[in-house]
């Protein structure tokens, strides 16, 4: 802001690159240069932004429109149809991942925020032996390829008879080494000492203090930290399909996935996977679009510290 | 009161993401100073605090890896004639060998690099750009920008592999119809093609949350020191190649090491572009789609769990790397400075 109102003056005393010529041809080259700059970035908005409105086009035509290739006409327009078909199909079973999916980023991510912002402050306020090589192995955790460890991961719940239950889904998503990073910068910047101490003096006990002053003040972080592991687990892919084969168990991203795989031999699937895309993608740009300081403070975390 | 006294200078632990944090631990100061009882309090409320995580770390961290080392270095072999079903043999490397050996593992390293070579860079140029262009005076609407970038993030990786697919069709795609109706046709299913419609479908999803956390990163430089580059006679260009870039160094390093070990895990995309559409992608197209085929198509749990291990070790290899370099870059600054 300041920038730009202490520019025109100064820079010509010692004659900027660029602007090699007089000082008149500097109104038009910024004009350009503004212009190129919003055109540019318009641009990549645009091709951000343009699948995701093909996919609410193209989830308003039924099979014929689709496979006809014309998106953005209104040629075969049958959105309530599609929505009838996909709530149909299966007995429900769309909507049935749907709550599943509900389950599992919901009440991973619950549970999950809640861990990492214990450990978390556990980190940012105790003092205790090993503490920093304890947290060193967390950050060693944060680089482990995830899916190397589906395979064992699957065999374990195997032998434990959990695979194709709903917790082997919920119990690997529980654990965020990220988030315990995350949420000891919160918890240093959230909650200062001194309320701690006034907590302490009051008679609180230690998790007391942490319950009803450290988990209060902490709050937009955990809101951050869940809004992350929930997009996480509501995206994740690969550790449903190792684990379940149960179709009723299936999140909405297994079941598109398997109704996509017999789309190739009967287009009438076609309609229902991009319907049952759209919605499932309706909660997260909701999120997302609602919680945008949340977003922006987990990555401003994770960038500048 | 004491213990606060010794505790209040103790914070602002800016946690760095080196394993080895170049901050001392403020620790041992503050704790000959509280009461035992205290202590013992604190550090009883600290585990229990702690327990939870490290309980599941263990749980689907520690030991999995643990036994996908102890799996690797078994086999199932047919006992005696094949009756009375399979026994586990120990064959110490052998599975590593035959993973090794085996040419489509090796390919699978062989499309990996390529696929590192092409998106990488064009992540992090695309998404330092972008931070760049809206970090700098001239950028209207940056909220909805920022926004807009952001959003293919809260698209689950299957639709967005899904969608794309979509547009990569000939007869659905309004895309390909565009350019073909330009002069440009391109297949994106060929041989030639695949890499490149991978390598899309990824840049779509993460350019954005990448360019976020670099937008985050020039925000926070101190605007005095722009407005002093400024007045000294600094462009646009020059401010943002000779002070802007070296400032959010740190970044760049993160942003580096996490995508080279999400690019590591390549999976989703291809495997939605493997079934059915026809494309040159096949099933053991990434190490990662290898050991997925060896475990579940072949039953070859101790070759899956080899494959597995020897992506785990290169990821391990290659975020060591990664931190090493840019380390030592920043290292090499600080002394041209001294």
């Amino acid at each position: 802001m300041s920038a730009t109102v202490t520019t025109p003056p100064p820079p010509r005393v010692t004659a900027p690159p660029a602007a090699a010529g007089a000082g008149t041809r500097r109104p038009p080259s910024r004009w350009l240069s503004r212009t190129a700059v919003n055109g540019a970035l318009l641009l990549s908005a645009a091709y951000m932004l343009f699948p995701l409105v093909w996919l609410v086009t193209a989830a308003t035509k039924d099979a014929g429109g689709l496979l006809a290739g014309n998106a953005f006409s209104f040629q075969g327009f049958d959105l309530g149809g599609n929505l009838t078909r996909l709530a149909a199909y299966g007995d429900g079973v769309y909507f049935r991942w749907y709550l599943n999916s509900l389950l599992y980023a919901g009440g991973g991510a619950l549970a999950c925020s809640l861990i990492c912002v214990a450990a978390g402050y556990a980190f940012d306020k105790y003092d205790f032996r090993g503490k920093e090589k304890l947290f060193g192995a967390v950050l060693m955790g944060v680089l482990v390829p995830t899916t190397a460890l589906a395979l064992p991961m699957y065999l374990l719940a195997s032998r434990t008879g959990i695979v194709n239950t709903y917790w082997a889904v919920l119990i690997p998503v529980l654990v965020n080494p990220f988030g315990v990073y995350l949420a000891r910068v919160f918890s240093a910047g959230y909650i200062p000492d001194e309320a701690l101490e006034a907590a302490r003096i009051d008679g609180a006990g230690e998790l007391r203090a942490f319950w009803s002053i450290g988990l209060r003040m902490v709050m937009p972080g955990f809101v951050t930290v869940f809004l992350f592991q929930f997009t996480a687990i509501w995206n994740n892919f690969f550790l449903p399909l190792v684990m379940l084969s149960d179709q009723r168990l299936f999140p909405l991203s297994l079941g598109l996935y398997a109704w996509n795989s017999n789309a190739h031999a009967e287009p009438d699937f076609y309609p229902l996977v991009v319907t049952g895309s759209l919605l499932a993608v309706v909660p997260l740009v909701v999120a997302f679009v609602s919680l945008q300081r949340h977003w922006k403070a987990g990555l401003t975390a994770g960038s500048v510290k | 009161m004491k213990a606060r006294a010794a505790r209040a200078p103790a914070p602002v632990p800016a946690p760095a993401l080196a394993p080895k944090g170049p901050t001392a631990p403020p620790a041992p100061a503050a704790t000959p100073t509280v009461a035992p009882t205290i202590a013992r309090a604190r550090t009883g409320a600290a585990a229990v605090l702690l327990a939870p995580f490290f309980v599941l770390f263990t749980a689907v961290m520690v030991v999995p890896i643990g036994y996908a080392v102890w799996l690797s270095l078994f086999t199932e072999k047919q006992s005696g004639l094949g009756f009375g079903g399979t026994e586990t043999v120990f064959t110490g490397l052998d599975n590593y060998l035959a993973a090794l050996g085996d040419r489509a593992f090796r390919e699978g390293f062989g499309v990996l690099l390529g696929y590192c070579l092409l998106y990488i860079p064009l992540l992090l140029a695309g998404a330092l750009t972008l931070a760049l262009l809206l970090d700098s005076a001239l950028a209207r609407a940056r909220r909805f920008f920022q926004l807009a970038l952001f959003l293919p993030h809260a698209v689950p990786g299957i639709i967005a592999a899904l969608i794309w697919v979509y547009l990569y069709t000939p007869q659905l795609s309004p895309v390909v119809e565009a350019m073909e109706s330009g002069g440009v046709g391109f297949d994106f299913f060929s041989p030639e093609g695949a890499l490149p419609s991978v390598v899309n479908i990824a840049l779509w999803e993460w350019l954005g949350y990448n360019m976020v956390i670099f937008y985050a990163a020039l925000q926070a430089i101190d605007r005095s020191v722009l407005e002093a580059a400024t007045v000294d006679g600094a462009g646009s260009w020059r401010t943002a190649f000779s002070i802007k870039l070296p400032l959010i160094r740190a970044s760049l390093a993160m942003v580096a090491l996490f995508t080279v070990i999400g690019s590591l895990q390549l999976f989703t995309e291809p495997l939605i572009l493997d079934k059915g559409t026809g494309s040159a992608v096949t099933s053991t197209w990434t190490p990662n789609m290898y050991a997925y085929t060896a475990a579940f198509d072949r039953n070859d749990y101790g070759l899956a769990a080899a494959a597995s291990v020897l992506l785990a070790l290169t990821a391990a290899l290659l975020s060591f790397a990664v931190t090493r370099l840019t380390g030592r870059r920043a290292h090499d600054r600080k002394e041209q400075h001294a």
